[in-house]
């Protein structure tokens, strides 16, 4: 059979784009120009453009410790960051990340110069257009990212933080910001704010309720007992209290914005500095509900691309090769009772989700058939996953797309863990009962809502001793961690000026069922 | 797409933050600097060091569900066995419950390690020592005296003629005053041959004017002219002493045992590092005695064993003899360090207090002695009768404040008397 080879070769017309391992600024331009032929005739992708930067190990670990961002006003915390990377990385337990990407326009790709040709070839594909896609598609980073101005606004809050600190002193700024990171993950908006109705708007909807009101009379409703007593029978000082509240915009989920505007005793440039925490929060809210989607999105996409520039003969089968060595560890799985196992990995769920729609778009079976009807065999797997990617999060992809091949691939189970039994129970495996409810569970494991303490500012003291009064909504029975809560509340109080009272009340009774208390400082 | 080669910008981003979050971990830190030194070999103690702290002053937190209540549900892979309804004994420490992943700056541990580099361990174990007497007094008198540069001078020595100065005030003179250059006058010479030669009076009698008139000015225009010429300029600044010596002494008669000179060692190290870090060079002199002195060199000091009487004196005469010779006071200062057991020949004693506050403490800017025990704390306790040595150096100490004496009984000692003796505004025995 002396003529196989030759057809093989003839097959692959091209040249490999590089071979060896060394990368240089060439063979990085001549892959990327082909990464982007093949990510916009074949995969369809939309992407911001690309701005690649060359770093270093060491500035990987800087990049580490400003939370990925590559400037950051300073805080200690960062430089604690950086210490426990640093030995992490210094004693060989963690290998550095191969790249960092940046939600920002252009987007920025951080690769580090340690990496072979390979592995630039498979973060280009990776950062520049499998991640770069899903910043610039999905709703949730359209809605609350603003992918053009972030960099400009760091570079603004790190002149501001240190002018504050060379104008009142590190410890002063430092109190602050000590006290503002506490309450971070309670400084987002979770939605956008209703905009402020205009007078002819409001004069207009007041019209068009007395026209509705007046159409409808109905003598025989005053006759009826009791009628329209809820609303309009509250005493005097429920009333004021409920006006009060209403001017306050209580209650409030997001307490450092109440905490920046309403705190009596902050000065302005304190309130800046709530501000700008606080606005870096809200940056990175999105990217917390979509880190499964995320990565998954931009594994896909790499292992896609890798795949067709092997197709093409644009890569080496030695390069292949250790592409597939590093793929396959990104997606390692191991299992619950391994002792690498620290919770699913949202590389391997999401990469292999995204394979399944996939293979359920072009390969249905019956079951796809019956768990999928809408795309099951509609042999466009790049439409289906470009509509999941632009217009879902993790929670949600979860319960519409964890199809029972995944279930059954990982294996999953559900396990109710109830802190009044002594043991655990299996409620859920991947069988014909179980999927449903393992989709379903899995899904409010990804709810944000529910990962996170559902904390409000509910009321103020005004006319006693001003304090901020919190409720944590407690559902499940699953109360906040004391110890914490604590030393947040006392943070809080800092921020507050005055006493700061948390209760935590169960969501479906309204019973409270546990109070803590912050005295403010120095009283 | 752009491509930004970042690798040249500036290190160390995050310098900044680390200073920020030592600062803030400082009193952990620095405990934790002091127990990680009682445990290391001294002869490590120049490098850096891994410290843990507790999380106390440096923990982030947040609002955070508690674990042990309620009713939660996980989603876990990896299932081979269970069925539904299985009942599974709940797994201590939270091992597998799964969707509970640590957080990711490892604020859920109970204490915190990272690595201090030398300079930062350093400055942590020695914050608050300093020399006594740094500054020597004599130091008014010294000559000890850096050159600095300031600038140019019209007037100078030639030997500090600055030759780019000199002949970039002669360029810029020349230009000015249209000196003509050695190529214009070469050029006009060739033009007059050429006229010679081709016969035309007219142009010969010009050019011979002309050239004329060039070499007359290029003569009254010097090329270089003394107000052209500069010279480099020095100041002479006083400079503290930058070098010291310390004589390390010590008794290695057979009456000290290894533990007893590993701990002089040990605290000969410390004094050692603290001296480095404070003068630009530092010279070491080992003396050993027995009922002689000799000055050896380091192994032999530490290592080799002698056997005989013990007679202090001669060491400290050593020292003087040494000091005298090679290290003047002007240029250097002087320390000594001395280790022994406190046993000396009886009639000796009068000769080391003569000796020591007569001539060797006010040459040196410190002395410390070092008494080591056996690891028993038996003289520690006060119980047990002083050592000779120690009566007599007890006479001389009220009269000096630069000696200081101190017993040592075991090495977790050493570094809490090295911190009493150097504390600032410390305490002298």
């Amino acid at each position: 059979m002396p003529n196989t080879g030759l057809d093989a070769a003839q097959l692959r017309a091209e040249m490999p784009l590089f071979t060896g391992s060394n990368w240089d600024y060439g063979s990085l331009r001549r892959v990327y120009e082909a990464i982007e032929r093949i990510a916009f005739d074949e995969l369809g992708l939309d992407i911001y453009p690309v701005q690649i930067e060359v770093i270093t190990s060491e500035q990987m670990l800087d990049a580490y410790a400003s939370v990925g961002l590559p400037l950051m006003y300073r805080h200690w915390s960062f430089g604690k960051r950086f210490a426990y990377h640093e030995t992490l990385y210094r004693k060989g337990l963690q290998g550095l990340a191969y790249e960092i990407v940046i939600n920002s326009n252009p987007c920025i790709c951080y690769i580090m110069e340690e990496n072979s040709m390979t592995m630039q070839t498979l973060v280009l594909a990776h950062a520049a257009f499998g991640h770069n896609h899903f910043f610039k598609n999905n709703y949730l980073f359209r809605q609350w990212t603003d992918a053009g101005g972030i960099l400009d606004y760091l570079s603004f809050a790190r002149d501001y933080v240190s002018k504050c600190e060379e104008k009142f002193g590190f410890e002063a700024v430092e109190r602050i910001l000590d006290a503002a990171h506490a309450l971070k993950e309670h400084g987002v908006n979770r939605y956008a704010h209703r905009s402020r109705p205009n007078l002819a708007e409001e004069r207009q909807r007041a019209e068009s309720r007395n026209a509705y009101e007046e159409a409808t009379f109905n003598d025989l409703w005053r006759t009826v007992p009791n009628a329209g007593k809820e609303a309009g029978d509250l005493d005097d000082t429920e009333k004021e209290d409920e006006e009060a509240s209403r001017k306050l915009g209580l209650p409030e989920e997001n307490l450092l914005y109440f905490i920046e505007k309403r705190a009596p005793r902050l000065a302005d440039w304190q309130r800046e500095l709530i501000r700008i925490v606080r606005n870096v929060s809200q940056y990175f809210y999105p990217q917390k509900q979509l880190q499964m989607m995320n990565e998954g999105c931009a594994t896909f996409v790499h292992y896609e691309i890798m795949n067709r520039l092997h197709d093409k003969g644009l890569v080496t089968e030695g390069s292949m090769l250790e592409f597939l060595h590093s793929h396959s560890s990104v997606v390692f799985q191991p299992g619950f009772d391994d002792p690498r196992f620290s919770g699913l990995n949202p590389y391997a769920l999401g990469f292999a989700m995204m394979s399944d729609i996939q293979r359920i778009c072009e390969k249905p079976t019956g079951e796809d058939r019956e768990f999928f009807p809408d795309i099951a065999g509609c042999g466009d797997p790049f439409g289906v996953l470009r509509d999941a990617w632009a217009n879902y999060r993790d929670e949600s992809f979860i319960l519409q797309y964890l199809s029972p091949a995944v279930i059954r691939k990982f294996r999953l189970f559900q396990i109710a863990d109830d802190a009044s039994k002594p043991s655990l129970r299996v409620d859920a495996i991947h069988d014909e009962l179980g999927y449903r409810r393992i989709r379903s569970a899995l899904s409010k494991q990804y709810d944000l809502s529910r990962r996170e303490p559902d904390v409000q500012v509910v009321d103020v003291d005004l006319t006693g001793d001003r304090c901020l009064v919190l409720a944590h909504y407690v559902h499940d029975g699953v109360l906040l961690d004391e110890k914490t809560c604590r030393s947040v509340l006392r943070y809080a109080s800092a921020l507050w000026g005055y006493g700061v009272k948390l209760h935590e009340i169960e969501a479906a009774s309204d019973k409270t069922l546990k109070t803590y208390e912050a005295a403010a400082e120095g009283k | 797409m752009n491509i930004v080669d970042r690798r040249p910008n500036p290190k160390g981003k995050s310098l900044s933050n680390r200073q920020r979050f030592l600062g803030r971990a400082r009193v952990e830190v620095k405990s934790a600097v002091q127990e990680a030194l009682r445990k290391r070999k001294v002869a490590d103690i120049g490098h850096g060091e891994k410290v843990a702290i507790p999380t106390r002053g440096i923990s982030e937190p947040i609002f955070h569900h508690n674990r042990r209540t309620g009713k939660t549900d996980h989603v876990v892979p990896g299932n081979k066995e269970y069925i539904r309804g299985d009942e599974i004994p709940r797994p201590q420490g939270g091992e597998g419950r799964g969707g509970s992943e640590g957080s990711p700056d490892g604020s859920g541990d109970d204490s915190f390690e990272f690595t201090l580099s030398k300079e930062e361990f350093l400055d942590m174990f020695f914050e608050d020592l300093e020399l006594p007497d740094l500054i020597k007094k004599s130091l008014k008198d010294t000559v000890a005296v850096d050159l600095q540069r300031a600038g140019y001078a019209v007037t100078g020595n030639p030997s500090n003629l600055s030759i780019p100065r000199t002949l970039r005030n002669s360029m810029g003179r020349r230009i000015a005053l249209h000196r003509p250059k050695l190529s214009e006058i070469a050029a006009l010479r060739q033009a007059l041959e050429e006229a010679l030669a081709a016969g035309q009076d007219d142009e010969v009698a010009r050019l011979t004017r002309e050239l004329e008139r060039l070499e007359r000015r290029s003569k009254i225009i010097p090329y270089i002219d003394p107000i052209d010429v500069r010279y480099r300029r020095f100041d002479r600044v006083p400079r503290p002493n930058t070098e010291a010596v310390m004589f390390c002494l010590m008794d290695v008669s057979g009456s000290m045992t290894e533990a007893m000179k590993d701990l002089a060692k040990r605290f000969f190290m410390l004094l050692h590092v603290f001296l480095i870090r404070r003068y630009r060079h530092v010279d070491v002199v080992f003396i050993r005695h027995t009922s002689t002195a000799e000055e050896v060199d380091e192994e032999t000091f530490f290592y080799s064993r002698e056997t005989g009487g013990t007679v202090v004196s001669t060491a400290l005469e050593k020292m003087l003899e040494i000091a005298r010779a090679r290290y003047p006071t002007d240029r250097w200062n002087i320390y000594g360090a001395q280790a022994s057991d406190g046993d000396n020949y009886g009639a000796d004693s009068g000769r080391c207090v003569a000796l020591l506050g007569g001539d060797v403490l006010p040459l040196c800017q410190y002395f410390a002695y070092v008494e080591v025990g056996d690891g028993m704390g038996g003289s520690l306790t006060g119980l047990s009768r002083d050592s000779d040595l120690w009566r007599a150096y007890s006479e001389v100490a009220p009269a000096h404040a630069h000696f200081a004496m101190r017993r040592v009984g075991d090495p977790a000692q050493i570094f809490s008397v090295f911190h009493e003796l150097f504390a600032k505004g410390g305490v002298r025995a």
